[in-house]
């Protein structure tokens, strides 16, 4: 109880340390508070900084790191390219000079080769010199062939000229007017003469008019042009003076058409040629060529039925199928039998159109 | 009455009318009969002439006419107006060769004239039966049908498309190919007359197979066969390269060059045409004629002959050397400037001058060779003259103009340019000195020259404009100099001096 009493005692004591000792805690608790918050805050920020300061070294690393590694990967482009542009302009260069000199040397070789385009106007006016020449001697031979034709065209006139007046060639007895007696040499004209032989007195040769005389309008007159009668007497003609017949009748005598006879006139196949001809008429005729056949087959069914003349058991008669008259080969011969043909008479064809003998028109 | 007094009467008639119709062919032979006959109204009587009963009387009946309508063409108008050409085409089909070729004459004799009566004709039908008529046997029939095609297609190209229509071509061609000379003549021209119009007509022909027989008869001796086909090629080569090459293909080098050298005027001519037509195309043609001699050949030719003839030779120089300068070259070689400049200063008449003075600017405006080649032959002041001349006329002046431009451009053979300081035009004045200003910096014996001979001293008295092109010119003239030689030659140097002499205050003590 000791105990109790002493801490009774000094319970006054404690109880008054105690609220001295709070008051005394209280009146530096502000000012502690305030100095741990001071401290706490300026560790914490030592800390805080410290750490974002170790957070932005390493960042700096990382940062340093990639930043070169991007740098020099485009670096290595750079230079890349760099190298590449510089040898290509290097080759451009080299090419540049291989292209000069190969072009240079192909367009002196094949386009503006001087001594090529030399020897090509050489050789032009080595060409014109002969063209010259050729065409010079082809004129001189075309001028002398001219001058040969004249001379000998005025041969033939000097010829002839000799021809006419070959009467005065001398003779054995008088001397012609270009032999003078008097000079020591005959002219060129007497020997000339001497040559040339006489011309016949000719006789005036009647020609025909060309085309345009009426003397030969029969001739021309073709039936179809316009109609006409059969003869026109001709106009340009005079009355003959003299026993002479009417002269329109001597005329119709003479430009009557050929009158054949019936034998030459009308040919004696005449039936076979008209056969022909009728043929060709019908051909002309003819759309098709070919053969019109029957859509039905109804004429392949039908059964053929021969002539009776034709299937006689003796063999077919050539009689009425072949010939229509009596045939006697034996009197043949030749391997054909001549064929008939009638005489036409004479009398009938010329009957009027011929003088008699005392001139009478029969 | 008897038969033959009624038969008298009949002989009396046609005897009368057999001599009129022979009378007025005979006196529309003579140009001053003409007007009397057609004021006797002589169209009216001798159209029911034409129906005759008697073939000659039609035949000179037509033959009347035809002359009539060859005279002029009121008369042909006045044969179109009465309605005879039907009448004629009719007959043409009908009648006998002598008939046949009347009539023939008659259309050709109308158509002429003039496109409109040569339309009237084709309006006719005329054309099939003119080509009928070229079947004929009779090579005179042929004959006059050819002419009368020939006459109707020479018009336009209409008309000529209207007779290749009709069937000609091929038919003309087969004409060609006759023995006879006037009949291939005739054909030829005819097919030179269908040609001439347009392409495809000388297509037309060429297809017909007309060139290699024209060829052939480049060598025929008869001249005026060969003045026709030698028209003939001419036309077909005239129109395009293709054409141009076919005719070329037949082989006429170096036969036509034999042309070149006839006797007959036109020949020439007409082969100076051929190769000119030939020539003008391209290059490679001009080339192929060049190698043939052709050249050379036209360059006699041109020395051989006068006048009109001479001028498809020279225009053929100015194509072959307008083409390259090595064929320029190949003029010139071949001596052709001296015989250009002795047509530009003999030639009377300005447009073979222009043609002159055109072919030399061809020449000479390649390089300085070719332009040195054209001044020495002393042509420039030639050209001058024609250029300053007021007689010549305004194509002259202004081809030669352009030929001394093309020519001092190139040149730089500088004693030829000399004379030009002192009497050339202020336009030409500035090629000229253009060129000294161009070679006396790298000449030093021209520098010399150029001040002894007085060109410098001309050069200061030329007026130039400040800032224009010749004054350009003439300061780099005057660079080449000193500069106290420059001012010795500068007009009014001589009273400066004089006027430094009088201001000069002696020293004097």
């Amino acid at each position: 109880m000791a105990t109790l009493a002493r801490l009774q005692a000094r319970s006054m004591f404690v109880a008054q340390q105690y609220y001295f000792r709070n008051s005394v805690v209280d009146l530096f608790r502000k000012k502690e508070y305030d100095a741990a918050v001071k401290i706490q805050s300026w560790f914490r920020g030592c800390q805080v900084r410290a750490y974002i300061r170790n957070l932005h070294r390493i960042t700096t690393v990382i940062q340093k790191w990639w930043r070169s590694y991007l740098g020099r990967q485009e670096y290595r482009l750079i230079v890349k390219f760099a190298s590449c542009a510089m040898k290509m302009n290097f080759y451009n260069a080299m090419a540049v000079r291989i292209q000069r000199r190969w072009r240079g040397y192909r367009i002196r070789k094949y386009c503006f080769n001087y001594f090529y385009l030399k020897e090509y106007l050489r050789a032009v006016s080595e060409t014109n010199d002969a063209i010259r020449e050729a065409l010079e001697e082809f004129a001189e031979m075309k001028e002398r062939e001219e001058k040969k034709a004249d001379l000998e065209r005025e041969e033939k006139k000097r010829d002839y000229q000799a021809r006419k007046m070959h009467y005065l060639l001398s003779t054995k007895q008088i001397p012609g007017v270009y032999n003078s007696p008097f000079r020591k040499d005959p002219d060129p004209w007497e020997l000339r003469l001497q040559k040339a032989k006489p011309l016949t007195s000719q006789r005036s040769k009647a020609k025909p008019k060309p085309c345009i005389s009426l003397s030969d309008w029969l001739a021309c007159t073709s039936a179809r042009s316009f109609p006409q009668s059969e003869i026109l007497p001709p106009i340009d003609r005079k009355q003959c003076q003299g026993p002479f017949r009417d002269i329109t009748e001597v005329l119709e005598q003479r430009y009557k058409p050929l009158e054949p006879t019936l034998r030459v006139a009308e040919p004696i196949d005449e039936l076979k040629v008209a056969r022909g001809e009728f043929r060709r008429q019908e051909w002309m005729r003819n759309v098709n060529d070919n053969m019109f056949l029957p859509f039905s087959s109804y004429h392949k069914n039908k059964k053929y039925i021969p002539l009776m003349n034709s299937s006689s058991k003796y063999g077919p008669n050539s009689y009425g199928s072949q010939h229509f008259r009596d045939e006697n080969p034996k009197k043949w011969i030749c391997d054909k039998d001549f064929q008939t043909v009638l005489p036409s008479f004479d009398l009938f064809s010329k009957y009027g159109k011929l003088y008699s003998k005392a001139g009478q028109i029969i | 009455m008897s038969q033959r007094q009624v038969l008298q009467v009949f002989e009396q008639y046609q005897k009368a009318r057999t001599q009129f119709v022979q009378m007025v062919a005979e006196l529309a032979t003579r140009p001053q009969n003409i007007e009397t006959l057609q004021n006797a109204g002589v169209m009216s009587l001798l159209r029911p002439l034409l129906l005759d009963v008697v073939p000659t009387i039609q035949q000179t009946a037509a033959l009347a006419l035809g002359r009539l309508a060859n005279y002029n063409d009121d008369l042909a108008e006045a044969v179109v107006k009465g309605d005879i050409l039907p009448q004629l085409v009719y007959s043409l089909a009908e009648q006998n060769r002598f008939y046949k070729k009347a009539a023939a004459f008659v259309l050709r004799a109308v158509g002429k004239h003039s496109p409109q009566l040569a339309q009237a004709i084709v309006d006719c039908g005329a054309l099939d039966t003119l080509v009928i008529c070229l079947e004929d046997f009779d090579p005179g029939v042929k004959e006059a049908a050819a002419w009368a095609l020939g006459y109707i297609a020479r018009h336009n190209a209409e008309l000529s498309q209207a007779v290749v229509d009709a069937g000609a071509a091929p038919l003309l061609v087969l004409c060609i190919q006759e023995p006879e000379i006037a009949l291939k003549r005739i054909a030829a021209s005819a097919l030179s007359d269908i040609s001439k119009h347009s392409p495809e007509l000388a297509q037309t022909v060429v297809d017909a197979g007309a060139i290699a027989h024209l060829a052939q008869m480049i060598l025929n001796p008869d001249s005026k066969l060969k003045r026709q086909v030698l028209s003939a090629l001419s036309q077909i080569a005239k129109h395009s390269v293709d054409l141009a090459e076919m005719v070329v293909e037949a082989e006429i080098f170096p036969v036509v060059l034999t042309c070149l050298k006839d006797k007959d005027e036109y020949v020439k001519k007409n082969a100076s045409t051929l190769i000119r037509e030939i020539a003008k195309h391209t290059p490679e043609l001009s080339q192929l004629i060049v190698n043939a001699g052709g050249v050379a050949a036209m360059i006699d030719c041109i020395g051989s002959c006068k006048g009109n003839i001479r001028l498809p030779g020279i225009m053929m120089l100015g194509y072959v050397a307008a083409h390259s300068e090595n064929l320029a070259m190949a003029v010139i070689i071949s001596k052709g400037v001296p015989q250009l400049s002795i047509c530009l200063s003999e030639e009377p008449e300005d447009h073979i001058k222009a043609a002159a003075a055109w072919a030399i600017g061809q020449i000479g405006r390649h390089t300085p060779e070719h332009a040195r080649a054209v001044a020495v032959t002393n042509t420039l002041p030639v050209l001058l003259s024609l250029y300053m001349s007021t007689e010549s006329s305004e194509d002259l002046q202004v081809k030669s103009k352009k030929a001394i431009k093309n020519i001092l451009q190139k040149c730089t053979y500088l004693p030829a340019l000399e004379p030009f300081l002192y009497d050339a035009p202020p336009n030409i004045l500035k090629h000229v000195v253009g060129q000294f200003s161009k070679v006396l910096p790298h000449d030093s014996k021209a520098r010399r020259l150029f001040v002894t001979s007085g060109g410098l001293k001309k050069v200061q008295e030329i007026k130039a404009e400040p800032g224009s092109l010749l004054q350009e010119y003439i300061n780099s003239i005057n660079n080449c100099y000193p500069e106290e030689i420059v001012r010795y030659y500068s007009p009014g140097y001589s009273d400066t001096l004089l006027q430094r002499v009088d201001s000069y205050q002696p020293l004097t003590k």
